[in-house]
């Protein structure tokens, strides 16, 4: 949202500011935001987490008219938020197993639709676990018959919740539980992995995108503009985890800014399976900036640096930037459109495959 | 109105009666007559306010269902074998949630070997899960336990199993009497929610609960179904006044007041069971059955007092506790604590082997006469059980079981080996 | 009400029993620190405040912040080096702020729309003399009044406004404005006795019982150098020649003047020169331009208007009227200009010093107890000299001599005697920890580079007196105050309150910033490091 008038300051670029209308600065700025989940809930200090659920869920309320049901899978988000006999949970929740969000979440969704009060939007959020592996199936389902749901990921990059394993969305090269920095090849393999905002795409459902926690403001949008479309949608919030990924409490939000300034965590949106807008890169920074600050990646480095490997990530967001020009400035717009322009997407790239 | 129908038919219609709101539905033999025969009646608008939804696996069916249910609607869905064990995940997760969802089973052998014919295998593998198990010895009861179902679901707050045998059941024309529009909303009033999904009144369901809360948790379940003793006879009593025939209920007796043998079975086999009673009762033998409606809550005191004045027991199960023997009987037995009697178990018709009223004829006789063993298979080929077992012990290599025993009865084409 | 089941459904609200402030090992502080520019101000303004009120288009209230500490912002914003502008953290990421075109905009829009200062509530009771109408005296004369305190500044020129009207040029500040702002401090009744020289400051202040004095007189008179000369040579001062711009008969230069010195003086003088006519004004400087004392900017704008300079080069003697002999210079190792022995001759119509100034020390005669070094009264750190009750400041005192640093003065001056003659010692509050630049997150800054001054175009420039370097007007104040990126100052960009994962910041409302809930909050420190501009600090948690 560029502002060609007067100059604000810190512009958009934080949470409110005293200077702009009211309407024009973020949910998350507003006394009364809902505060969806609330103090008290046991996440770690610093969780991405619970900030990225936060910011999405009182997006989302606002944009509904705090007409919203939501569905959790079973994974670090409900555990800490849901420990009998505390919940922090405002919205009416609920939890019921680790694979199936999405047929919850459709089930809600049909029953409103039974009841006739569509006004009532769902939305459905797990983990990556819980969304790439174990509940894919169930997503896959609802993506196929176009249900009204928002299915939000939280992209923290291995199960956490049950000590830091490694999942289908862990990138190369990351030390888990089951991926340790051990032995000739140590961490997660490159050649693996799964970019569920491409296969969200594949199934040609209304709206797909990606977000972070460390541009709120693009998150907000995104929520917002998906409780305005009917149907089956995705979002896929990146998260960092100072616990998971050996980072400090303090930088959970620059270390998200680093994965989206480096490239390594591209910011788009599709409509209909066709990439309509990008979020493009500020102040682009060196893969090494962003990995140096994290533990699971400390093989990397030392003595004897791990030069092919890391430059193997580097070619990973450089690929990112090339397919999603990252780097571009927008052409100007063409007389007839509202968003952005297409841009055909090679399914080669993107977040989640490294070349082997 | 008496129609003459085919079972699974049947189902549909009472389950189209009970205006359930929103319906899972996933196919699997022998069921899906069921589904379809619901799907049609969305479609073509005959049953209103529901939603269909087709989902892409039995997990989802329940899940869907689950959600549904939270959000304060009627729930159905219908799964067999196979599917109710791909389910079963959510099968635990409805019952500990509380959600009233009723759901057909049409009762199947589960696989390995893949078997798509009837045994009770698959609704006895999630009996402990919490839900309340009725079993339908008709067509007929069939239709009006679902009816029934609901209604106790609700109350209750727990979700209902009705099983009904595969093929015997669903796939059988039968006349029934299907009810009115009006009869069954006199009976079933709207679903009245205990909890809801609702943003003018937000609560969390389906918290973590540890270690201190448990234990209460699951004693409150098992109270529930306690209470359910009381509450299903009721419920059939009411049936029994709002539509003039007995359906439902714990048990059912037949000819059991001075009867020395009495067997014990669920489902469509108490239908062979009675003619054979009824022909060995003119040969003077006394001998009766017992029909057992509800598998869970398992009916110790009803089924004790039925039971407590013979001299044996026959529990006729088409299920088998591997390694063990019976399940059913295992309930019998428990019902019968400190009364001694001869109990034997007899494994029968699994795979959807036919139960034939000679079998029954000469089993129940040997029974008289107390030449049973504990556990009995009926009509097993004991050939091919002996050439099997001589074969395995020969070599390492045996190949797998299930086809070996086809090609020796001679239903393999190829004939080799 | 719901029958919800065992455990297994919880109502909202429940967690809030759960304080997680128990995790913590080390917590959130809001703090104000100091920013650069407050910092480097020599008369202490509170830039940073009063570009808060600008940001928002407060004029008004920004306005009264700046005159707290300084009433003189219209002309600040004309002579002023703003040593802000070069501590401004805003110049690591673009560039600075322009802090001072911003506060000659304040200062011009309070003269257009009449603002007047807030005139003291109660009087004191105490008179205090101030000696010296320059831009120290006026500071210290309108903090003392503000106090309560009855003054009169003695003058002794025609004008009140000191170096600020006889040594800056008019084409540099605008007698309107200087006027305007005279004016407005003595509207607040403070006496102003213009051609009033004091000869002997004990008997005046006896004389006239006055409690307490501060002394402004500056450095009116200009250094001579020994340079062999005959008696026909035209050898002028540059103070007396700026001095006489401000009479009806201008000083006759003649068409080639040379200026020797290197100080804004002399490029003053020289710009002068060619406004007078002068075809050519060289400056004769001893060093080289890195070593000149002159600002650059100045320095730059004369060059642009054609002033020539002869670096590295002394006068060593005047024949005639104005023929110049000039030795050419080196410097040594030490930096020091050293005699090469190599002379050429200049032709001139006139040569004007600009060696420095002196201060006229005649009043001070008979004072018991001062200290006098290197030509300037010695003060302690309350500006009293080693006479109680009798305080100085400005060009008399050691100083940088520059406007700033006089108006600096007054206003420490004014507090110290305000307490002295109360029977109390001030004591200034002590300083917060300066907001750095590391201390910032500049990601959350819009791009946005400084706007730039126009000036007028160069002809004019050299030909009349209008002022060279014009203000912004309200569109490009605006965005220039909106630059400042309020260092180790809260302006509620509601970051703290947006990024803490625990809700564990509460907002308190506009201008009233926020709190930290203790109870909930774990100590992760993200909102130390998304706070841009530094006003956080994590602190280890008491045990």
């Amino acid at each position: 949202m560029e502002q060609t008038i007067k100059y604000y300051q810190t512009g958009t670029f934080t949470v409110g500011n005293r200077l702009l209308a009211e309407d024009q600065r973020t949910v998350q700025a507003d006394m009364h935001r809902t505060n969806s989940l609330n103090s008290g809930h046991r996440a770690c200090q610093g969780c991405g987490e619970a900030l990225g659920a936060r910011y999405a869920i009182d997006a989302a309320m606002r944009a509904t008219g705090n007409k919203l049901i939501c569905v959790n899978a079973t994974g670090c988000l409900e555990v800490f938020s849901t420990p009998y006999p505390e919940t922090s949970w405002q919205v009416p929740w609920i939890h019921s197993l680790f694979g199936n969000a999405a047929a919850v979440a459709s089930g809600i969704a049909a029953a409103q639709r039974a009841l006739g009060r569509e006004d009532v939007r769902v939305i459905a959020q797990g983990g990556d676990g819980g969304t790439t592996d174990i509940g894919f199936g169930c997503l896959s389902g609802m993506f196929e018959r176009n249900d009204d749901v928002l299915y939000i990921c939280y992209d923290n990059e291995a199960y956490m919740n049950t000590g830091v394993q490694r999942s289908s969305a862990t990138p190369p090269a990351a030390r888990t539980a089951t991926t340790p920095a051990v032995g000739p090849v140590p961490g997660n393999v490159f050649g693996t992995g799964k970019n569920v905002p491409l296969i969200a795409m594949a199934h040609r459902i209304p709206y797909v995108a990606t977000a972070s926690v460390s541009n709120l403001r693009d998150l907000e949008a995104k929520v917002t503009h998906a409780m305005s479309i009917r149907g089956a949608r995705y979002i896929h919030i990146f998260v960092p985890c100072p616990l998971g990924w050996g980072s400090a409490s303090e930088e959970t939000i620059l270390i998200a800014r680093l994965a989206v300034e480096s490239g390594l965590f591209p910011l788009f949106e599709a409509h209909h399976g066709k990439v309509t807008a990008r979020g493009r890169i500020r102040r682009q920074v060196p893969v090494t900036e962003y990995l140096k600050r994290q533990k699971r990646f400390a093989h990397l480095f030392g003595n004897v640096p791990d030069l092919a490997r890391i430059a193997q990530l580097q070619q990973m967001a450089d690929q990112n930037i090339v397919d999603f020009r990252l780097t571009e400035d927008d052409p100007p717009p063409a007389p007839s459109q509202g968003r952005g322009n297409d841009v055909s997407l090679p399914l080669g790239g993107g977040p989640g495959r490294g070349s082997t | 109105m008496l129609k003459q129908t085919e079972g699974s038919h049947a189902v549909a219609e009472a389950i189209a009666l009970s205006r359930p709101q929103v319906i899972c539905a996933y196919p699997i033999t022998p069921q899906t007559h069921i589904v379809e025969g619901l799907g049609e009646m969305v479609k073509d608008g005959s049953l209103k306010d529901c939603e269909y939804i087709n989902v892409e696996s039995e997990f989802a069916a329940m899940s869907v269902a689950i959600g549904a249910s939270a959000a304060g609607v009627r729930a159905y869905t219908a799964t067999s074998s196979q599917g109710l064990l791909f389910m079963a995940e959510a099968v635990y997760n409805a019952s500990g949630l509380g959600l009233p969802i009723v759901m057909t089973v049409g009762n199947r052998a589960i696989g390995a070997p893949i078997n798509i014919w009837n045994d009770h295998s698959d609704s006895m593998s999630v009996r402990d899960a919490g839900w309340i198990q009725l079993y339908a010895e008709t067509n007929q009861e069939a239709l009006d336990l679902h009816i029934q179902a609901f209604r106790i679901a609700e109350e209750l707050a727990c979700p209902v199993m009705v099983c009904m045998d595969g093929f015997i059941l669903t796939h059988a024309y039968e006349r029934v009497d299907v009810p009115t529009q009006e009869e069954v909303d006199a009976f079933l009033p709207p679903y009245v929610p205990r909890q809801i999904l609702d943003p003018a009144d937000p609560v969390s369901m389906g918290a973590l609960v540890g270690p201190e809360a448990f234990t209460e948790v699951r004693y409150l379940s098992h109270h529930k179904q306690l209470r359910a003793l009381d509450f299903i006879p009721e419920v059939a009593r009411d049936f029994t006044r709002a539509f003039g025939r007995d359906s439902g209920g714990l048990i059912r007796t037949y000819r059991t007041e001075d009867a020395d043998t009495i067997v014990v079975a669920l489902g469509s086999v108490n239908g062979t069971i009675q003619e054979v009673v009824d022909e060995m009762r003119e040969r003077g033998r006394k001998i009766g059955s017992v029909s057992i409606c509800s598998f869970r809550p398992f009916p110790l005191a009803v089924l004790r007092e039925a039971l407590r004045h013979a001299r044996r027991v026959v529990v006729l199960e088409k299920c088998l506790a591997v390694g063990l023997g019976g399940i059913v009987s295992d309930g019998v037995r428990k019902s019968l604590s400190g009364i001694h009697l001869n109990g034997y178990t007899v494994i029968a018709g699994l795979g959807g082997r036919a139960i034939t009223r000679a079998s029954l004829t000469k089993l129940f006789e040997e029974a008289e006469r107390d030449e049973l063993d504990q556990v009995t298979f009926l009509d097993l080929n004991t050939d091919i059980v002996s050439h099997e077992l001589e074969r395995e012990r020969g070599q390492r290599r045996t190949g797998p079981t299930a086809e070996a025993i086809l090609r020796r009865i001679g239903t393999v084409a190829s004939g080799i080996g | 009400m719901m029958d919800k089941p065992f455990a297994i459904t919880l109502d909202v609200g429940s967690s809030l029993a759960n304080k997680t402030g128990a995790w913590r090992t080390k917590r959130p502080q809001y703090v104000d620190r100091l920013p650069p520019c407050n910092h480097a101000c020599p008369a202490g303004e509170n830039i940073q405040g009063w570009l808060f009120h600008a940001e928002s288009g407060d004029y008004e209230a920004a306005w009264r912040v700046l005159t707290e500490d300084n009433p003189l912002p219209a002309i600040m914003g004309r002579v002023c080096y703003h040593p802000c502008a070069t501590k401004c953290n805003r110049g690591e990421l673009d560039e600075a702020v322009g802090i001072n075109s911003v506060e000659r905009f304040l200062g011009d829009e309070a003269i257009r729309r009449g603002w007047k200062l807030t005139p003291p509530k109660a009087e004191s009771g105490k008179k205090v003399l101030v000696v010296g109408a320059g831009p120290s005296g006026l500071s210290a004369a309108y903090q003392l009044r503000r106090l309560g305190h009855e003054v009169t500044i003695m003058e002794a020129g025609p004008f009140a406004g000191g170096m600020m009207r006889f040594g800056i040029p008019k084409y540099r500040l605008p007698r309107d404005v200087l006027d305007a702002e005279v004016q407005r401090i003595l509207d607040l009744g403070v006496k102003l006795e213009l051609n009033a020289k004091v000869e002997r400051i004990e008997e005046t202040m006896k004389a006239r019982g006055f409690d307490a004095a501060f002394l402004a007189v500056g450095a009116h008179i200009g250094k001579r150098a020994y340079i062999p000369a005959g008696e026909a040579a035209r050898i002028l001062d540059a103070v007396s020649v700026l001095r006489d711009m401000e009479g009806e008969a201008k000083p006759m230069l003649g068409r080639r003047v040379v200026v020797y010195g290197g100080g804004n003086t002399a490029l003053d003088v020289a710009r002068t020169a060619k406004r007078l006519g002068a075809t050519d004004a060289i400056i004769v400087y001893r060093r080289t331009r890195e070593k000149m004392p002159a600002h650059e900017s100045e320095l730059q704008e004369a060059l642009e208007e054609g002033v020539l300079i002869k670096w590295l080069s002394t006068i060593k003697s005047v024949s005639g009227e104005a023929t110049l002999t000039v030795e050419k210079m080196k410097l040594d190792e030490k930096g020091f200009p050293q005699p090469t022995g190599e002379t050429e001759t200049l032709e001139a119509d006139s040569l004007v010093l600009a060696l420095g100034q002196d201060v006229d020390l005649g009043l001070l005669e008979g004072v018991a107890g001062l200290e006098i070094k290197d030509g300037v009264v010695q003060v302690g750190p309350n500006m009293m000299t080693g006479r109680a009750g009798l305080f100085a400041g400005g060009d008399m005192v050691p100083s940088e001599r520059t406007v700033t640093v006089g108006v600096g003065h007054g206003k420490k001056a004014a507090r110290h005697i305000d307490a002295w003659l109360r029977g109390a010692a001030y004591a200034a509050l002590p300083k917060h920890e300066v907001a750095s630049f590391d201390k910032l997150n500049t990601w959350y800054y819009a791009d946005a580079p400084k706007t730039v001054r126009p000036q007028l175009e160069l002809a004019r420039r050299t030909s009349t007196f209008d002022e060279v370097v014009q203000g912004l007007d309200e569109t490009t104040a605006l965005f220039e105050a909106r630059r400042c990126l309020s260092c180790g100052n809260c302006f509620e960009c509601d970051n703290c309150y947006g990024v803490c994962p625990d809700n564990a910041v509460i907002k308190l409302g506009p201008g009233k910033r926020f709190e930290f809930n203790l109870d909930y909050c774990k100590g992760c420190g993200v909102c130390e490091t998304e706070c841009p501009c530094g006003a956080i600090k994590m602190v280890p948690e008491e045990t």
